[in-house]
């Protein structure tokens, strides 16, 4: 259907021809464009075009990765009535939300905002922390939680360390300023991460299933209202757009950076609460993320089956004289569109004025299914409000096995002529493991969030995961939960990486004392049109899908993040998962730190036999090679599940997964907790065995855990009746003492030399010198 | 001589800080208040005298440390040079 051209627009600048040279500086193909004009029945003004070019890209379209997320199991079998259920699944709305019982839900997402962090990374982090949040509180939940999973470059760059302490100072001023605790984390650093570090956050908030809020424009004549901070030229630069084309002014005066205000967020949060409790005022409701007002416009239509109407001179502005390109690409935070019950205008002004914050009245739902935009009274932009949704683009790309995969696949230490660790070699690689920046204390990271706030933190960060009591009316629940993702394991072999991301969370949830739930990930990946790093992608979601259908753990929503590259290459694959899990009884929480002297401890799972893709390797031999180590799902089903028994049964007073590090340094792990114990070991019974590989391989699906001498016997015969590898290696010891009897003689380190390397590690790194 | 760095956010940066500030001026009874931005001075005396290099160098230092250049802009008066 061919349109009547539009209007001039009342800003001149905006009135340019579109030239395939302003196509594509939009980011938009010649196929795309075409596409377009047809969803069109014309030519785009540069404001429509611009509008294309942010909901087309990957960010808010999805459109290289669609098809692969459709494998994500997105419901939970296991769920019954009055538990466990979906009721917002992933895709549907900003966060899924999942029923936690008695009439009450949780909502939670996770949301990368790496490339802004990499430019400023202070608020580029904030702005990070503040946009899940939103996500949160837009579906109706009071957020009570967040976590990150942050990567970055070796610790030993000066550019580094600059990234660390502003990614971590803005987390910190986001998530102290709004209230909401910070509760546990990832960091791992590693050189593909150099200059593009990786920025994920997490939100996770409490609701009743009747507060549950939708993202949905409906209602003929229902008003719009925009809500919170006033609309500058934030992050335009961030869009496709060169600003120059657009005005005289100098780039220098258009930051492509967003700057956050945790305070008017908190505000917001309070405001959205209140009015949302108001019954039946509120019709839908969406934040203003990436793409701003353009986004909630046109999702919130879709949704609905309706249309939109707006009149920009109603949008509250920060700055004089923006035109109808720069407000509707703004990527200001702190902003909400509100789809209000006809009539009852007044009642939602009241609620904002209470806050201090704008509530402007900036257009009405319509029936048409289009979005129409005008400014000064002219329309700017008439598109078809589905075009930029649910019909945008969607590729399969091409995926090619990447040649190195051939080579470190191949890899075994006997192939290479590796030898094995002599007495020296193996006592010297254990301090020098635990001050490995990814495996050492992150207490620097962690003791600048305000992790007590809301006061309903149970275990706190350092443990295997954050348990938080989450007051639910008159009742309380209790849940873990855990980010993962070892890169490593991914770039070696992706689709088992990205398993081993999923079952290793899973292990920490369960050392927890928590049955897992459900889960959201975040995939960090490079350019998807090169077929290697698709190949990538590709094969990780696979492998994450597979477990998540294994484990059935339903996927509740994510995010994608391509284009993390450096001039080096890619990053390394780097598919975060993040799962909840639940606590039945206070008495199951479970912590890491072994408690009592003279109790033993036993390994589950067997002994560790791998070494590819260990920390090991990486840190003593400068490889970064080897296939990731093996996973046997059924294996780790029956281990997990008779861990989580003995847990209820009360015998295991803490438990520790072997991850980075393996054996020793979870060991060690066990003793920096508060009692301060120390530990003697015999391995020497696992002499068949290579030395490096038990002591600091990486083999899956192990698990340390401290038992009283009284319940040994039983944890070992339910261990055998489970078909779960069981042996009790030695005992916690009231000494001071770290003592390992091996095949090849006997280790004995001090247990303070190990605490301190491994709890100075990032603090010295980070020391600026002069400030002490 | 005297050196005044002036660090302020740039025009088109959020300025939470001065919206805050300007919101309690309004509410002390101040009138007519079309905008608030609140920036740094950074006073420095030096032994020397000004001099294009010194320039050079008081630019850079202002862009490294004093500054930052992705939001905030500066500029500097020197006075007894």
């Amino acid at each position: 259907m061919k349109r009547a051209d539009l209007p001039p627009n009342p800003d001149p600048v905006l009135n340019q021809p579109i030239t395939p040279e302003l196509v594509k500086k939009h980011g938009l193909l010649p196929e795309e464009y075409d596409k377009l004009c047809g969803h069109l029945g014309g030519t785009p003004t540069l404001t429509e075009l611009g509008i294309f070019s942010v909901m087309w890209s990957e960010h808010c379209a999805y459109k290289n990765t669609r098809p692969l997320l459709k494998g994500f199991p997105t419901e939970k079998r296991g769920a019954t009535a009055n538990f466990g259920r979906v009721l917002v699944k992933a895709g549907e709305e900003n966060a899924g939300i999942i029923d936690v019982g008695d009439g009450w839900a949780i909502a939670f997402k996770i949301e990368s905002h790496n490339h802004p962090s990499a430019i400023e990374p202070f608020e580029g982090a904030a702005t990070g922390v503040g946009g899940i949040i939103r996500d949160i509180f837009t579906m109706g939940a009071r957020p009570v939680l967040l976590t990150n999973s942050l990567r970055f470059g070796e610790l030993d760059s000066p550019v580094t360390k600059r990234l660390l302490r502003g990614v971590v100072a803005g987390i910190a001023h986001y998530g102290n300023c709004v209230g909401v605790p910070t509760v546990a984390g990832d960091v791992y650093f590693d050189r593909s991460y150099e200059g593009n570090p990786l920025v994920n956050a997490l939100c996770l908030g409490t609701l009743r299933h009747d507060q549950i809020r939708r993202g949905k424009a409906t209602g003929l004549g229902n008003p719009v209202y925009y809500v919170g901070a006033a609309t500058g030229r934030d992050g335009l630069g961030g869009a496709s757009f060169a600003s120059k084309e657009l005005s005289a002014e100098s780039s220098a005066d258009r930051p492509a950076v967003q700057k956050g205000d945790p305070f008017m967020e908190k505000l917001l949060i309070e405001a959205c609460l209140e009015m949302m409790a108001i019954p039946g005022l509120v019709v839908g409701i969406q934040d203003m993320g990436a793409a701003g007002l353009t986004c909630s416009t046109c999702e919130t239509a879709s949704r609905g089956g309706a249309g939109i109407e707006i009149e920009l001179d109603q949008v509250p502005q920060r700055e004089a004289g923006m035109n109808s390109y720069e407000v509707m690409l703004s990527e200001s935070q702190e902003r909400m569109l509100v789809i209000v019950q006809k009539g009852r205008e007044r009642e939602i002004e009241e609620v904002f004025a209470k806050w201090d914050l704008h509530a402007a009245h900036v257009g009405t739902v319509t029936d048409t299914g289009r979005m129409v935009v005008r400014h000064h009274g002219v329309v700017v932009a008439d598109i078809p409000a589905a075009s930029l949704t649910d019909e945008a683009p969607v590729y399969h790309r091409q995926s090619k096995r990447p040649a190195y995969l051939d080579e470190t696949s191949r890899w075994t230490p006997e192939g290479s002529g590796l030898r094995d660790v002599d007495l020296e070699g193996a006592k010297a690689a254990l301090p020098r493991l635990l001050a490995l920046p990814t495996i050492a204390s992150k207490r620097w990271i962690y003791r600048q969030y305000d992790h007590m706030v809301q006061h309903g933190t149970v275990v706190l960060p350092g443990s295997d995961a954050g348990v938080v009591r989450l007051r639910l009316g008159e009742t309380e629940k209790f849940i873990a939960i855990k980010n993962d993702c070892n890169g490593r394991y991914c770039y070696l072999n992706p689709r088992r990486g990205a398993l081993i991301a999923m079952v290793e969370c899973l292990r920490n949830l369960v050392c927890s004392g928590a049955t897992p739930l459900a889960m959201t990930d975040n995939l960090n990946f490079g350019n998807p049109y090169k077929p290697d790093n698709f190949y990538q992608l590709k094969e990780c979601v696979e492998g994450l899908a597979e477990a998540c259908r294994y484990f059935d753990v339903p996927v509740v929503g994510g995010n994608v993040s391509l284009y993390n590259e450096s001039p080096e290459g890619a990053i390394d694959p780097t598919p975060t998962v993040s799962v909840v899990g639940f606590i039945e009884k206070e008495a199951h929480i479970t912590r890491q730190f072994a408690r009592t002297a003279g109790s033993r401890i036993v390994l589950l799972g067997g002994a560790p036999d791998e070494l590819g893709g260990s920390q090991f390797l990486g840190a003593i031999h400068g490889l970064k090679t080897g296939d990731a180590p093996a996973v046997d799902l059924d294996a780790e089903k029956r281990l997990q599940d008779f861990l989580l028994a003995q847990i209820r049964a009360g015998r295991i007073s803490a438990a520790h997964d072997l991850s980075e590090g393996g054996l020793l340094v979870a060991l060690s792990e066990m003793l920096f907790g508060p009692a301060r114990l120390g530990a003697e070991v015999d391995l020497s019974g696992q002499g068949s065995l290579r030395v490096d590989a038990l002591l600091y391989g990486e083999s899956q699906g192990r698990i340390l855990v401290e038992v009283g001498p009284g319940d040994l016997a039983e944890v070992l015969a339910d261990a055998a009746a489970s078909a779960v590898p069981a042996e009790a290696i030695g005992s916690f010891r009231a000494s001071a003492m770290l003592s390992v009897a091996t095949g090849i003689g006997t280790l004995n380190w001090p247990v303070a030399d190990l605490r301190s390397k491994w709890e100075s590690s990032i603090e010295t790194a980070m020391k600026r010198p002069g400030l002490g | 001589m005297k050196i005044k760095v002036f660090v302020t956010p740039k025009k088109n940066v959020l300025d939470p800080q001065g919206v805050a500030v300007g919101h309690a001026l309004e509410s002390l009874g101040l009138g007519g208040l079309k905008g608030t931005r609140v920036g740094k001075v950074v006073e420095l005396e030096i032994e020397g005298a000004d001099s294009p290099q010194f320039r050079a160098q008081l630019d850079k230092l202002c862009r490294d440390l004093l500054s930052n250049p992705v939001i905030e802009d500066y500029h500097y008066e020197i006075a007894g040079g």
